[in-house]
């Protein structure tokens, strides 16, 4: 009753492209972001911005830039993590040795940065596919890991390779506090996901499908497969070194290259499956979820088992909350194997007919 | 059945007694502990934080807390990594704000994320033998704190160890570092550097990379280099596995010196007969001869309010760091109270006075029954470390023991190190460092 596009005419071309082609969805993004550019900064506290809400922005950005090189193009990778190094380390080297660069300019650069070395580490995918890419992909993650550790001048003759991050300040304004921060973050992420949106759908996006759906056909068809896939690899690491200057700057304030080992690449990955593979919501929905859900397991258990009276030391809790984020995950890939933004889209289509279903 | 509800009801007959011990005394000094119990590195951490909690325990029991202040802690799981850290520390934050002792993270990572925070929100963040360690400078660094020594002291301390058993000279000897590639085995790099100008001796760096199961080709080439010492930074598996391929080429063992994260039980009982004479850095030693660690035993353990699953590791290098770690907090908290009231609980602001101004005589270390556990500590705002001495232990086949007295580094040669880094990193964000002659 509520979502239903009857009675919405299209009248005009630029109508009828536009991003959010049903006025519900606009109006829900609309509401939303409103809510997260107004209500939460009102009411959130700190632990929120800083434990929860930063992290999740900046891995549901790192998620949507491996969503569109594997969910859009079909590219499976696993040197996500290491993008974002690229990213982190290229924005604060940027920052320590242009003279009075802005802040905002030096993430754009450290996107780029990021983009070369990820077209370069593309380059393999132009002859090897599926299972056998991953593994290319992993010689990113390892060489640019053993690089920022190898060369000191990268992390500026740091003794110890890990790289603390400069002040920001944006148009002469510090910003500082968790809320900024957050705001930052939220600016960003928002801007680049609604881009990502807007670039799925375009030429650029129905080519990756149509290279992800079966390559032969799509050169067939004329679809030049080298600079297809090279783009692809491109504004994917772009996404990703934007996800690693924000995790640095924004989030940790300071990070040594182990810290973006294989695990963060794989929890990126997970987050893809999750949420969903080829989907910008699935992005943010698989952040959320391996994200959040750990904490909200750390912080409920305890809470349960006071109620129960049963002696939960912090280690036991950490492994029963290891035991369930397994069981859920499983639960969800066995119920919906494409993932929670499938379930959205089901959730969608219901509420269409709603209610009368016949 | 009898055995599982028995720690069942204790655990509730403890939550009992200290909610009416938590009512009848007002004054509560509040510990977070961003600690790790699983994970990769879950053992080194059960050991650690049993150490830190068992000694927190003892002084509740013995004393009824520092002065009538009951000691509270939480603990939250950070699993060694650097985001969960940052999410425990956000939330323990909140608790911390009326009263809080020093932050031991016992992670390097999780310390530099910490660092910047750790001051806004006025919370004195502990690094005991890791971490930051130009934070020595507290000028620049006013809230944190790499309390005893330092990567850098330590190497130096280590040389200086090579050299009288070198017979008191190292000039034209070689010493090859063999260290894991990471930020962990760089820090000691600029003072080993530092010593082997002003010594004369050859310095042969040899990294590893994580995790360091394989040392072949580093083993062959330290045969080729034939060293004199062997200066070893390991972690985790890389250690047992650098001492069986010394074992391989055939190097002494007798030979070989580790830094305090090579030295525990940990390490070289996987090694087996490998591990034989082989030597570590420590800044505290092992075993229950010491008389606060067989105390906890009688009164922690005897209590069942023990910390520790297995009892047999009570003793180990690693329990007897969280315990002096935890010696040297409410030494802090002692301190502060002198200061601010007697019976009083610490904020973190007070908490940091306290430790910038501790000073743990062997007086007091004996009256503590600490004797020996760790070095004198003096600290103050320009020397955050406060002792910068080690002692060298040997593995026996069975236990560590200790094979010299404490040993101090280079003072003269290394600080200036520290000061010349935190300047840069002053410079860097912008931060005025405070007066050291107008503190006190």
């Amino acid at each position: 009753m509520l979502y239903r596009e009857a009675g919405q005419f299209k009248t005009s071309y630029a109508a009828d492209q536009q991003l959010f082609p049903i006025r519900q969805d606009r109006i829900g993004v609309l509401l939303l972001l409103a809510v997260a550019f107004v209500g939460v900064p009102l009411l959130a506290s700190e632990y929120w911005f800083s434990a929860i809400l930063i992290p999740f922005l900046i891995f549901a950005l790192a998620a949507l830039g491996l969503n569109i090189l594997t969910g859009y193009a079909g590219q499976l990778s696993l040197g996500s993590a290491a993008f974002m190094a690229v990213g982190a380390y290229a924005a604060y080297n940027f920052q320590l040795r242009v003279e009075g660069i802005p802040v905002l300019l030096s993430f754009a650069c450290a996107g780029l940065t990021a983009a070369g070395v990820g077209v370069l580490f593309g380059l393999p995918s132009l002859r090897i596919k599926g299972f056998y890419l991953a593994v290319a992909t992993l010689a990113a993650q390892f060489f640019i890991v053993w690089c920022l550790t190898k060369f000191p001048w990268l992390s500026n003759n740091s003794s110890s390779g890990v790289i603390s991050t400069q002040p920001i300040e944006i148009l002469g304004l510090a910003v500082d506090t968790p809320r900024e921060k957050y705001l930052l973050v939220l600016a960003v992420v928002a801007l680049l996901a609604l881009a990502a949106k807007n670039l799925v759908r375009s030429s650029t996006g129905r080519a990756w499908m149509a290279v992800r759906d079966m390559d032969v056909a799509a050169s067939v068809i004329g679809i030049r497969l080298m600079p297809t896939k090279l783009l692809a690899f491109a504004v994917s690491s772009f996404y990703c070194g934007v996800a690693g200057a924000l995790y640095a700057f924004c989030y940790l304030g300071s990070v040594e290259p182990d810290g973006f080992s294989l695990d963060m690449s794989f929890k990126i990955l997970f987050m893809i499956i999750i949420g969903g593979v080829g989907s910008i919501l699935g992005s943010f929905l698989g952040a959320a979820f391996i994200l959040l859900l750990p904490i909200f397991l750390d912080v409920a258990l305890p809470a349960a088992a006071g109620l129960f009276g049963l002696p939960f030391s912090s280690a036991t809790v950490s492994h029963i909350q290891i035991l369930v984020f397994g069981a859920l995950i499983m639960f969800f890939l066995i119920v919906e194997p494409h993932g929670l933004a499938r379930l959205w889209q089901i959730a969608k289509e219901k509420l269409r007919l709603w209610p009368f279903p016949h | 059945m009898m055995h599982r509800c028995k720690p069942v009801l204790s655990a509730v007959a403890l939550s009992l007694a200290m909610l009416s011990q938590g009512a009848a005394a007002a004054e509560e000094q509040f510990f977070p502990i961003p600690g790790y119990r699983v994970g990769p590195y879950g053992a080194n951490g059960q050991a650690f934080y049993g150490g830190f909690v068992d000694y927190l325990n003892y002084v509740n029991l013995k004393e009824k807390g520092v002065n009538g202040v009951a000691l509270t802690w939480e603990e939250c799981e950070t699993e060694y990594n650097n985001a969960k850290g940052v999410e425990c520390y956000e939330r323990l934050k909140g608790k911390a704000a009326k009263s809080a002792g020093p932050i031991h993270t016992m992670s390097t990572g999780i310390s530099y994320a910490l660092i910047d925070k750790s001051a806004q929100d006025k919370l004195p963040l502990a690094m005991v033998g890791y971490g930051r360690t130009d934070a020595v400078d507290g000028s620049v660094f006013p809230y944190a704190f790499p309390l005893v020594t330092t990567y850098q002291m330590q190497a130096s301390a280590i040389v200086r160890f090579v050299k009288d058993k070198l017979g008191g000279s190292l000039a034209g000897k070689k010493i090859v570092y063999l260290y894991h590639d990471s930020a962990y085995g760089k820090e000691a790099i600029v003072a080993l550097e530092a010593e082997a100008a002003l010594n004369k001796f050859a310095l042969v760096q040899i990294p590893v990379a994580h995790p360091g199961n394989e040392q072949g080709a580093q083993w062959l080439k330290i045969r080729q280099e034939k060293p004199d010492f062997v200066v070893f930074w390991g972690w985790g598996v890389m250690n047992q596995t650098a001492l069986k391929g010394a074992q391989k080429v055939g190097y002494p063992r007798d030979k070989m010196i580790g830094s305090w994260w090579t030295g525990s039980e940990e390490d070289v009982v996987p090694a087996g007969d490998a591990a034989k004479g082989y030597m570590a850095a420590t800044w505290n030693v092992a075993g229950k001869q010491v008389p606060v660690i067989a105390d906890i035993e009688k009164v922690v353990y005897g209590a069942g309010k023990g910390n520790l699953q297995d009892k047999a590791r009570i003793g180990t290098v690693l329990y007897n760091r969280g315990v002096s770690a935890a010696v040297l907090s409410v030494e802090a908290i002692r301190k502060g109270q002198e200061k601010y009231g007697k019976g009083k609980a610490l904020s973190g602001e007070q908490t940091r006075w306290a430790l910038e101004n501790l000073n743990i005589t062997e007086a007091r270390l004996k009256a503590l029954g600490a004797t020996d556990l760790l070095p004198e500590i003096r600290t103050s705002c320009d020397n955050h470390e406060g002792s910068g001495k080690v002692k060298i232990q040997q593995w026996d086949g069975a236990k560590w023991v200790p094979v010299s007295g404490w040993i101090e580094g280079n003072k003269a040669l290394i600080h200036p190190l520290f000061q010349a880094s935190a300047k840069q990193y002053a410079k860097e964000k912008g931060i005025t460092p405070r007066d050291c002659a107008k503190e006190k």
